[in-house]
């Protein structure tokens, strides 16, 4: 991976922001950042390519287009854990899926079209592995600080 | 709500935006749209909240932020609102949530993710988090995540 200049520092910080909504929004971009266009798009495919960026596009809210969100948990045993894994994430419900440190081992977020769509696809989770899906859905968020100080 | 047409657009756009001088056009050509009707389309989306912003995903990992704790607190409900929003405005503090118990194996209702260098700096952002809740905490635990199994947007089922 190339390290990170002060340049695409500031770059990234600035596209963790929302993109605006013109014909050349790169090039809007570009102008607030003082760089050229060309220069701007080939930082972010190397980043991109670098993995430093995961994914550039739009955010959606599944809430909101009448969707749900979940965040699930699952005990999984040690000897388990690969083929476990090969089935909860052959579910395109599965959004994101981390291995943390604690019985409760496998955290995965649910994203459904429909609020009926969590409770589906945690029971054929369930059924598949034999292991229970506990279900954390949001009651109150406080606060989506989704920037990282880059 | 979302009509067949929002539903092509999210599907042509969740991928990713191309990163070209002009990707509105370029999504609205494999559309076969116009790209002042896709942009308009895209504008009502924002403004219903279905798009939450067109921005980068960053990959805490390559940034150096190697150390990411899910702290998770047993906060009396009666004041989990008030507490929560002050643990949510910490400026370390990057998603907070109250979400249900799952009693006996799981009695934390307040989730705050927290990003750090360093194992003690995660460390030492949840000692702040504890001292601000005080006595309403009955009990916490933070969750180190150890690796990313799956990483990707909302997918949505091909339908029609």
């Amino acid at each position: 991976m190339t390290p990170l200049d002060a340049t695409d520092r500031r770059l990234l910080n600035r596209m963790q922001e929302d993109l605006p909504l013109v014909a050349h929004p790169y090039a809007a971009v570009a102008e607030e950042l003082g760089i050229g266009e060309d220069e701007l798009l080939a930082r972010l495919a190397r980043m991109k390519e670098d993995r430093v960026i995961t994914r550039f596009g739009p955010f959606f809210d599944a809430a909101a287009m009448g969707g749900a969100f979940c965040l699930c948990a699952m005990a999984v045993p040690k000897a388990e854990f690969d083929a476990v894994l090969t089935k909860v994430n052959a579910h395109a419900e599965v959004a994101h899926n981390y291995q943390r440190t604690h019985r409760l081992n496998m955290w995965f977020v649910l994203a459904t079209e429909t609020p009926d769509g969590i409770g589906a696809c945690a029971d054929a989770i369930e059924r598949e592995t034999g292991i229970t899906v506990l279900r954390f859905p949001k009651l109150q968020e406080f606060f989506i600080g989704f920037r990282v100080a880059a | 709500m979302i009509d067949d047409t929002d539903r092509q657009i999210i599907a042509a756009m969740q991928g990713g935006l191309p990163l070209v001088p002009a990707p509105f056009a370029e999504i609205a050509s494999r559309l076969e749209m116009d790209e002042g009707d896709l942009m308009a389309r895209i504008a009502a989306m924002k403004a219903s909240g279905v798009i939450r912003r067109i921005a980068a995903a960053p990959n805490h990992y390559k940034l150096g932020m190697t150390a990411n704790g899910m702290t998770v607190w047993d906060v009396e409900d009666a004041r989990v609102a008030e507490l929560g929003a002050q643990v949510g405005a910490l400026p370390f503090v990057t998603h907070c949530y109250e979400r249900p118990r799952a009693l006996p194996d799981w009695p934390y209702n307040l989730f705050a993710m927290v990003h750090g260098a360093s194992g003690d700096e995660v460390e030492e952002k949840r000692a702040q988090i504890a001292a601000l809740l005080g006595a309403a905490c009955r009990g916490h635990d933070i969750l180190y995540s150890t690796r990313i199994l799956k990483k990707t947007g909302l997918r949505l089922k091909e339908r029609n």
